[in-house]
């Protein structure tokens, strides 16, 4: 299936709000974007007139680049655009196109249309999301300038990065749980002290964090579909009643395909708060948990430093009192005590943008909800009213 | 007779009518000296005339033929016929008039099973009833509520009882306000004699709640948990409405058995009622052969009326059962949603309190508050989807199911009568022969015999058809009822369902503000 959707401008992102500060020469946008088959492909433009296409995998590419360069160790990456997924809906396309032969047309033609909007919708926030990936990238004032940012935005060809197989993916699971151990072990490490206490403060907080907020996350998924299943069920009683009403002579026909109506219109504006519900919350949600969890990153990245800093020490006591090999002992010593204080200041820069950034975020969605929400409450209340209206009119 | 009549107690504004009209005090007159005079009277000759005229009233005074019939009527006394009540007028408005205006009970009941003594002069109050033209509205005084179920024994003999309260102006009742303690079984119990008395008349008995036993069992083995308790009430809202639809039928609210229900304390045990009984084993074999029956039956449709009605009943039921199916999902979903909004705001709760910028940790907990409060929106309007709605549907789909077992009793009725004239015709034929053959000695008595046979038949022929014709006229009337009824019923029910989604809306806006 072939849908375009033109991202541009009002494909800014709904479920973070990113301050693009500093420098404006450099500012990306996904222009245009095309589904096919099984991959999505992105048409990346940037003001300096540069435009690639890139799919996902280039963007994961990107992402692990920056992740495994050393120099950007003291920085929160910004978290990878996850995969765009579109399986569910195909398959409950497919589903609905097997047929059931109970279901009226009008009834199919609803559903239908129901999940092609869904389909479009998903279509719809995976650009935003790597949209979102790319311009944060952007704005930072030290990720922006990474040569291999350049080479994503400005080589023409094929990237020709294939996406991981199973053996690399498997690596990244080994290693994740080599970093989780290494985590553990260093935290457990005796004499490892956390010398600065808005870290060990940060990193109780992110802990917290980041568990709860994951939590609420599948909640809110969870609430939000219950409440699409909702909006759906009200397809089939609409159309009941409707077929009901025409069947009455008396004076229920109207009062029937008066309801009929009111639940269609229902219907719509459930989908739509669920909708809502859905961009304003869940996926902010599930965006600052991928961004606590680029934080968590850097803090056990910092730790790690902070754990070789330490040894370097005890190396190079060990062998100031051996008296051999001083040098090097030092001069490594030097080295990790220099890349953890680097790792402190930038963290700490780090962790108060993302700070800012959360709250403001957070701000700006759980309103704009709010507001939504009251707007389709008192929507519905009049029409909900106005039925009321007219089939107390009636005799 | 007429003179001795004191006025009604109900009848504050009433007394007036019955001088201006002859036509009732005459027929009043006509009808209980009918009824004095019938000789094959079934009543056991012990009750008092009283009685058996506190069972007629104002009979329609167009109904010419209508004295004839009684003298039939108590001629066969093995059948029980009910006159055609008047024409009644929809209640369209929903204010009830006030308690004033007296109940018209219209129909002539000869139960069969012995009438239990009723306090006379009450009775005889009742039946100077309204006349049809004074029928303005048929607003039955009588409220019924079924309320506080209670657990009674323990083991697997416990069962529930409910208290049925009834409040009441209407004379046939002793008092305007009592009540009584049953259980299902009681229930089941009324509606199975209801059931023999008038169903196979053509009356249109409202179906008892369905027996649930899993339901039960967990009730008797002391379950207390919510599915249980939700069992017991979704029960008692169903016995509740069982009993106003009963009430609200004017023929079955002058039957004693009903009578009997709402009034008196101690009631003897519907044993029959039981499903593992012999007599439950039996209803079920009869079911069977009915529906064998109904295949075999070919009848002669001679009014499109009926055919007409029977497709549309058809058509409804199957509609309804769909609608039915639909709302059953989305309460279920509804539910859904509730426990996930639940579980949400308890985990923004949660993200609030780890928060430590204290103004959005302030503003997630507010939104876990809104949530939760909205969870329980939710599951109000879970409940009020399923009572209103739900039920009302699959209520109607029963009563329907009962509509067609009485269009079926007509077929029945018409078979008989087919039958009847079949058997009268061979009877006759065996005459002809016997005159045609020439037996000197046998003839005289052979003659007497095929006589006397064919005069019963002949009898037999013109009670069928007369069954019939019955029946037919009873049926129309019942299904016009029945759908003012219905009309009636799911304008109500829509409109107490709309109120309260545009109630829950109202208090979605007001939390989120």
């Amino acid at each position: 299936m072939e849908t375009h959707a033109e991202a541009g401008k009002e494909g800014k992102p709904s479920c973070a709000s990113v301050d693009l500060q500093g420098d404006s020469s450099l500012q990306v946008e996904i222009s245009d974007a095309v589904s096919e088959r099984d991959k999505v492909k992105f048409t990346v433009q940037t003001k300096t007139e540069f435009s690639v296409v890139r799919q996902h995998e280039e963007f994961i590419w990107l992402h692990d680049a920056y992740v495994e360069n050393e120099e950007y160790a003291g920085l929160i990456i910004p978290p990878a655009p996850p995969r765009p997924d579109f399986e569910a809906s195909r398959e409950k396309l497919q589903k609905l196109g097997e047929g059931d032969s109970s279901v009226t047309r009008e009834e199919f033609a609803k559903m239908k249309q129901e999940l092609e909007a869904e389909y479009l919708a998903i279509f719809k926030k995976t650009v935003a999301m790597h949209e979102v990936f790319l311009q944060r990238l952007a704005a930072h004032p030290t990720l922006r300038r990474d040569h291999n940012f350049f080479v994503f935005l400005e080589y023409g060809q094929d990237l020709s990065v294939r996406g991981k197989n199973r053996k690399e993916l498997l690596g990244g699971f080994l290693r994740n749980i080599v970093k989780s151990a290494d985590e553990a072990l260093i935290t457990g490490m005796s004499g490892l002290k956390e010398v600065d206490d808005f870290f060990e403060h940060e990193r109780t907080f992110l802990l917290e964090y980041h568990t709860r907020i994951r939590d609420a996350c599948l909640r809110a998924d969870r609430v939000m579909r219950a409440h699409k299943c909702l909006a759906d069920d009200y397809i089939p009683i609409s159309a009941a009643l409707s077929s009901l009403g025409t069947q009455e002579v008396n004076q229920l026909r109207t009062s029937f395909l008066k309801l009929a109506e009111l639940f269609e219109r229902l219907r719509k504006l459930e989908g739509r708060v669920a909708s809502d519900q859905d961009l304003k919350l869940s996926d902010m949600l599930r965006y600052y948990m991928r961004d606590s969890q680029a934080a968590k990153d850097l803090l056990y990245r910092r730790l790690r430093a902070l754990a070789d800093y330490e040894n370097a020490n005890k190396a190079l006591d060990k062998a100031r009192t051996r008296n051999r090999e001083v040098r090097p002992a030092e001069s490594h010593q030097q080295l990790c005590c220099q890349r953890f204080e680097r790792l402190s200041d930038s963290a700490k820069q780090e962790l108060m943008d993302f700070k800012s950034r959360r709250v403001s975020s957070f701000r700006k969605n759980l309103i704009e909800l709010a507001e939504l929400e009251l707007k389709h409450a008192k929507a519905s209340t009049l029409i909900l009213r106005n039925t009321l209206v007219a089939l107390k009119g009636e005799p | 007779m007429a003179a001795e009549r004191e006025p009604p107690p109900l009848g504050d504004g009433k007394p007036t009518d019955f001088e201006d009209l002859e036509d009732g005090e005459d027929l009043f007159t006509s009808t209980v000296s009918t009824l004095e005079s019938s000789p094959s009277s079934p009543e056991p000759a012990s009750l008092p005339a009283e009685d058996i005229s506190a069972n007629s009233n104002g009979p329609k005074p167009t109904e010419v033929g209508l004295d004839d019939d009684r003298e039939d009527l108590f001629a066969e006394a093995t059948e029980e016929v009910s006159l055609d009540s008047p024409e009644r007028e929809p209640i369209l408005s929903s204010e009830p008039s006030p308690a004033v205006t007296p109940v018209t009970p219209t129909t002539l009941i000869a139960p069969r099973i012995e009438s239990k003594s009723m306090s006379a002069p009450v009775i005889f109050d009742r039946s100077r009833e309204e006349i049809e033209e004074e029928a303005n509205g048929d607003i039955f005084d009588i409220e019924i509520g079924v309320s506080d179920p209670e657990k009674v024994g323990d083991g697997m003999n416990a069962y529930m009882a409910y208290r049925v309260t009834t409040k009441t102006s209407l004379s046939m009742f002793s008092k305007s306000e009592f009540s009584v303690k049953r259980r299902f079984s009681d229930f089941l119990g009324l509606h199975s004699k209801l059931a023999s008395k008038y169903l196979h008349v053509g009356y249109i008995v409202p179906p008892a709640p369905e027996k649930s036993i899993v339901g039960m069992t967990k009730v008797k083995v002391g379950k207390e948990d919510s599915s249980s308790t939700e069992f017991v009430e979704k029960r008692r809202a169903a016995l509740e409405r069982y009993l106003q639809r009963t009430v609200k039928h004017p023929t079955l609210l002058q039957d004693p058995d009903l009578r009997q229900f709402l009034e008196s304390s101690e009631l003897p045990r519907a044993v029959n009622t039981q499903a593992l009984s012999g007599a439950g084993i039996l209803r079920m074999v009869n079911k069977a052969a009915d529906a064998v029956n109904k295949m075999t039956i070919k009848m002669n449709e001679s009014d499109a009326w009926f055919e007409e009605k029977q497709q549309q009943f058809e058509n409804l039921d199957q509609q309804l059962r769909k609608l039915h199916a639909s709302v059953e999902a989305l309460v279920c979903h509804r539910k859904e949603l509730s426990a996930n909004t639940a579980a949400f705001a308890k985990s923004a709760a949660m993200l609030g309190n780890s928060e430590d910028h204290t103004a959005l940790s302030r503003a997630l907990s507010q939104l876990a508050e809104v949530e939760e409060k909205i969870d329980q929106l939710h599951q109000e309007q879970a409940f009020a989807d399923f009572y209103m709605f739900s039920e009302l549907l699959s209520d109607y789909i029963r009563l329907i199911a009962a509509v067609k077992g009485v269009f079926d009793h007509r077929m029945k009725c018409w078979q008989k009568w087919e039958d009847a004239q079949i058997t009268l015709l061979k009877k006759r034929e065996a005459e002809a022969k016997m005159m045609v053959a020439n037996k000197p000695d046998k003839i005289q008595q052979a003659k007497n015999e095929i006589r006397e046979e064919i005069e019963e038949w002949e009898a037999k022929v013109q009670q069928g058809e007369r069954d019939f014709e019955q029946i037919s006229k009873t049926i129309r009337k019942e299904v016009g009822r029945f759908e003012k009824e219905r009309v009636k019923d799911f304008k109500t029910v829509i409109i107490k369902y709309l109120e309260s989604l545009v109630q829950t809306q109202q208090q979605v806006s007001h939390f989120c503000l």
